[in-house]
């Protein structure tokens, strides 16, 4: 197992040539940063992450957090209530967030860099911060003045961490399914009463408080989604200068005994045992899913982000092990002596895939946090609306892509492994059970798939998608100007773009007439969309490792490996998309021509 | 109370480095950081500025290329400002030169009460600095700190030795080098990284802080040949019959361990 090195090489260089942090530090809000902090801030936090949070991952996998059934208290894995207090007091949590409410007023994008390097090298422990700020995006969209001013700075500095409440045992997939309760009180509180399940750091010894967001109907909500409304439970109730008070009504009575991430308390959380939690209402009554949906982007990119991090660790691992590992005589060797596996051409093809897919992985996640950036900030109304369309097309593709490959690379770390990749104390066997939960939560990949296929595609009439694919053809004479070095890409990719560009429109017109067969592909058509959208970031980054290499700037081996690593990826990777037309294609009634019967054989 | 750390800006020792074929030293035309050795002076300057209720801790550097990504780091950690010499006319020069270097940017420090360095650079590695630095100074030469209290004007120092440690009192002010790992260096916090950038670096040429150097050829120090470290050799297999412990007793006492 090798130790964690924070990837700032090639992080570097998505920065500096795929990205653009100077345009971003001139809009007004990101107007004191510069793009030198940005880059010592990450620099900092890496060699921090790396000493203090990368050793704490096995343990964590070892030791588990713990539920005391007694107290309902839980008690976090060895270091990770002190690593987390360094995290805390040295202000990292605040990075993204508005300087009005004690944040750094960094663009998001330095943020989701860092978030990288924080679940790269502990999942466990990244989900803490993580579910805060999914609580603090919807305090800052939603909440009242008063509310922000009262939740949102302790959060930021992480002296209060948040979770998001949604799952029960009937409703998951289906959140419009769910039953919690929420009485409204003539003091204008609520009372909540209900079960929650799988609630992230829904209880830990690493905060003195926890604010809980909540969804629960009220006495006449409407069913299903029009009927949802979003609390805030605070575990420890609080006075309006933020002093702490009673204990809530609200207590995590078990963990789960998880895959993975086994140092992330996964909670079930009982509200309302004596009576009633006390809630706050944010927002109105019944627009809890509305407010849900506007802080999703940032949510699902955080978690395909998850995908990438793991699977850069597992890759670190993997690397190091076929360089010490020999066996058997690689073609060409000396007669006599064993050769290190990666001079084995099968182990080089798991290298390069692995290699490969993680570039276009923090291309993908990186200029997606850009994107964000750019819907919030730019000075252009209608540019940043441009851009907050561009994110919604892309966050199904962002989430389900990067955590389906997290789980893909993670397995291949296995695989490079040998025997050993399947005994626990390699330390591989973690990342792969760690990655596993990532297509799950946050909405599970088909939903994902469904996201992109039902409302994504849709978008203002089909005109989103369609300027995503333009922008991907304009690559074009770029390539083409790179002469026989970006020959494959070029040819690649187009072919690989017509067959997406086909095989959309045929989603699209089979979704408006009958939408079980766009249902039906929807799976094959996001790996699909994916795999294209990953390939035009492989091109780009050929195209400017090229510029590099002809300009004369920067490590000349690198670049050409970027090339070289591009062309893989546009040869090898890219063209499974003209596999996956037929299944995209095949319909809703290949998969009901059998009866639920006839399944058992 | 006032002090000055000495703080070299070294190659990344994690990034493979490289010798020049024709100086026998390292390549530095990478970016530079704080050298770990150093980051225990910076610490230690920290807490003792920290324990006498005020003043500033002042960082001294002489480095290539205008490099500050090292200076920042200290000055992220802490520190109040930043001193740097990079001249091209420095290149080459040796460990006499570079202690010049040094007394002269700290001459321009009012009011030192504590010098602090460390015991030896990591990549130089030569342990001759510190030294010559007291003597360029007139002030008197404390080394192998593994702590430092000050009271009054009168510095106390546990010098580390083989045996164990000597205590040593010296009058302010002095030069003490401070042995690596005898404090934890904090990280910098993402404020002191923000901070940091607005606290002062002083950049000085040779002529400033009064040295002409001679650079390789004024040197009077040469490097004469860089080998290759031995191979590691195959370890000694013990047996253990009934007289194993005895057997790794003896073996640490013959290197002295025990
Ligand atoms: C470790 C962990 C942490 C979690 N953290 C949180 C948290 O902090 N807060 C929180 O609220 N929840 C959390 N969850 C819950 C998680 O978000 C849900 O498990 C997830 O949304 C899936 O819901 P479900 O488990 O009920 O699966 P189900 O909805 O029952 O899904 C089962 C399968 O059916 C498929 N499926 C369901 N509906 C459809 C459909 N309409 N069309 C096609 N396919 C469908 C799914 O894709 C899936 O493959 C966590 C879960 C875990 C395991
Ligand atoms: C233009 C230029 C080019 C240089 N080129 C080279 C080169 O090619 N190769 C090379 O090895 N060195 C180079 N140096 C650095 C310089 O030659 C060495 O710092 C000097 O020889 C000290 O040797 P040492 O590291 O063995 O010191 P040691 O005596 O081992 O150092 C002990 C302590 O003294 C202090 N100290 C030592 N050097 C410095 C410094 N420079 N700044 C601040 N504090 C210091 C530190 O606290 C250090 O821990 C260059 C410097 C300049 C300005």
């Amino acid at each position: 197992m090798a130790a964690y090195r924070p990837p700032l090489q090639d992080i570097r260089f998505v920065l500096d040539e795929l990205v653009d942090l100077d345009e971003l530090c001139q809009f007004e809000s990101f107007k004191h940063v510069d793009p030198d902090s940005i880059h010592t801030a990450i620099e900092e936090f890496a060699r921090w992450t790396a000493e203090v949070v990368a050793p704490l991952n096995r343990i964590g996998d070892l030791e588990g957090a713990v539920h005391d059934p007694e107290t309902n208290t839980v008690r976090t894995a060895p270091g990770f209530a002190d690593a987390y207090a360094q995290f805390r007091d040295a202000g990292w949590g605040a990075v993204p967030f508005e300087a009005d409410y004690g944040g750094g007023g960094f663009p998001w994008l330095a943020g989701i860099v860092m978030q990288e390097i924080m679940s790269a090298a502990n999942l466990s422990l990244s989900m803490c911060p993580l579910l805060t700020q999914g609580a603090i995006d919807m305090l800052m969209a939603h909440g009242s003045e008063a509310q922000r001013e009262l939740f949102v700075p302790r959060m930021v500095t992480g002296q209060w961490t948040g979770t998001m409440n949604l799952t029960e045992p009937e409703a998951g997939s289906d959140v419009g399914a769910l039953r919690t309760k929420a009485v409204p009180q003539p003091d204008g509180t609520y009372r909540i009463t209900g079960t929650k399940i799988f609630i992230t750091f829904g209880e830990h010894d690493m905060a003195e408080n926890i604010i809980h967001l909540v969804l629960a109907r009220t006495p006449d909500a409407p069913p299903g989604t029009k009927g949802i409304s979003c609390f805030i439970v605070p575990k420890f109730l609080v006075d309006d200068d933020g002093n702490l008070g009673e204990r809530n009504d609200v207590a995590c009575v078990s963990i789960e005994h998880k895959m993975g991430v086994k140092a992330s308390p996964t909670c079930v959380m009982s509200f309302g045992d004596e009576g009633g939690a006390v809630g706050y209402l944010i927002g109105n009554e019944n627009e809890g899913m509305r407010y849900m949906f506007t802080m999703m982007n940032n949510a699902r990119l955080s978690v395909g982000l998850e995908g990438l991090s793991i699977a850069e660790r597992a890759y670190q691992d993997a690397l190091e092990y076929a360089q010490e590992r020999k066996q058997g005589r690689a073609v060409g060797a000396a007669a006599g002596v064993q050769s290190p596996i990666i001079e084995h051409a099968d182990v080089r093809r798991m290298l390069l895939l692995m290699k490969s897919i993680i570039e276009a992985m923090r291309a993908l996640v990186y200029t997606q946090a850009e994107t964000i950036d750019m819907a919030n900030h730019h000075p252009d109304p209608e540019l940043r609306q441009y851009k907050q369309l561009m994110a919604e097309l892309l966050t199904p593709v962002v989430k389900g892509w990067c955590t389906d490959m997290g789980v893909e690379v993670t397995s291949l770390a296995v695989q490079i492994y040998g025997g050993m990749g399947y005994i626990e104390e390699s330390g591989v066997p973690q990342h792969y059970r760690d990655a596993r939960i990532t297509p799950i939560y946050e909405g599970t990949n088909g939903i994902q798939a469904l996201d992109l296929v039902m409302r994504k595609l849709p978008l203002k009439g089909g005109e989103v998608v369609t300027e995503h694919l333009s922008l991907i053809a304009m690559l074009d004479p770029a390539l083409l100007r790179g002469g026989a070095q970006l020959a494959s890409i070029r040819s690649n990719l187009a072919e690989a773009l017509t067959t997406l560009a086909d095989t959309t429109h045929w989603v699209m017109a089979e979704g408006a007439t009958d939408p079980r067969q766009a249902m039906a592909g929807a799976t094959p058509y996001l790996r699909m969309f994916s795999l294209v959208t990953a390939g035009a970031l492989m091109a780009k980054t050929a195209l400017h490792a090229a510029e590099r290499l002809d300009a004369g700037t920067g490590d000349a081996d690198a670049m050409r490996a970027k090339i070289a690593t591009a062309t893989f990826f546009c040869a090898q990777v890219l063209p499974q998309v003209h596999g996956l037309v037929a299944p995209v294609r095949a319909g809703h009634d290949q998969l009901f021509a059998i009866g639920v019967e006839q399944f058992a054989h | 109370m006032n002090i000055v750390v000495c703080v070299k800006q070294i190659p990344d020792p994690a990034e493979p480095g490289a010798l020049d074929p024709n100086t026998k030293t390292l390549k530095r035309d990478t970016k530079l950081i704080l050298d770990e050795s150093d980051a225990y002076g910076v610490e230690m300057a920290l807490q003792l500025a920290d324990a006498a209720g005020g003043g500033e801790v002042t960082l001294v550097s002489m480095a290539p290329n205008n490099e500050t990504a090292g200076l920042r780091t200290a000055l992220a950690m802490g520190a109040a400002k930043a001193i740097l010499v990079s001249d091209p006319s420095l290149q080459g020069s040796d460990a006499l030169t570079t202690s010049k270097v040094l007394a002269g940017a700290i001459k321009r420090v009012e009011g030192a009460d504590l010098i602090l360095t460390a015991t030896e650079s990591s990549d130089g590695y030569t342990g001759t600095v510190p030294e010559q630095v007291a003597e360029l100074l007139g002030l008197p030469s404390v080394t192998f700190a593994k702590s430092i209290a000050v009271e009054g004007s009168t510095v106390k120092v546990e010098r580390q030795t083989e045996a164990g440690y000597d205590d040593v009192e010296c009058p302010t002010p002095c030069v003490v080098s401070v042995t690596a790992g005898v404090v934890e260096p904090r990280y910098p916090s993402f404020k002191g990284i923000m901070a940091a950038k607005s606290k002062p670096v002083d950049e000085l040429s040779a002529a400033d802080v009064g040295v002409t150097a001679g650079g390789w050829a004024g040197a009077g120090q040469e490097i004469v040949a860089v080998e290759q470290a031995p191979a590691r050799e195959a370890g000694e297999v013990v047996e253990d019959d009934g007289t194993g412990a005895e057997k790794i007793v003896a073996f640490l006492e013959n290197l002295r361990v025990i």
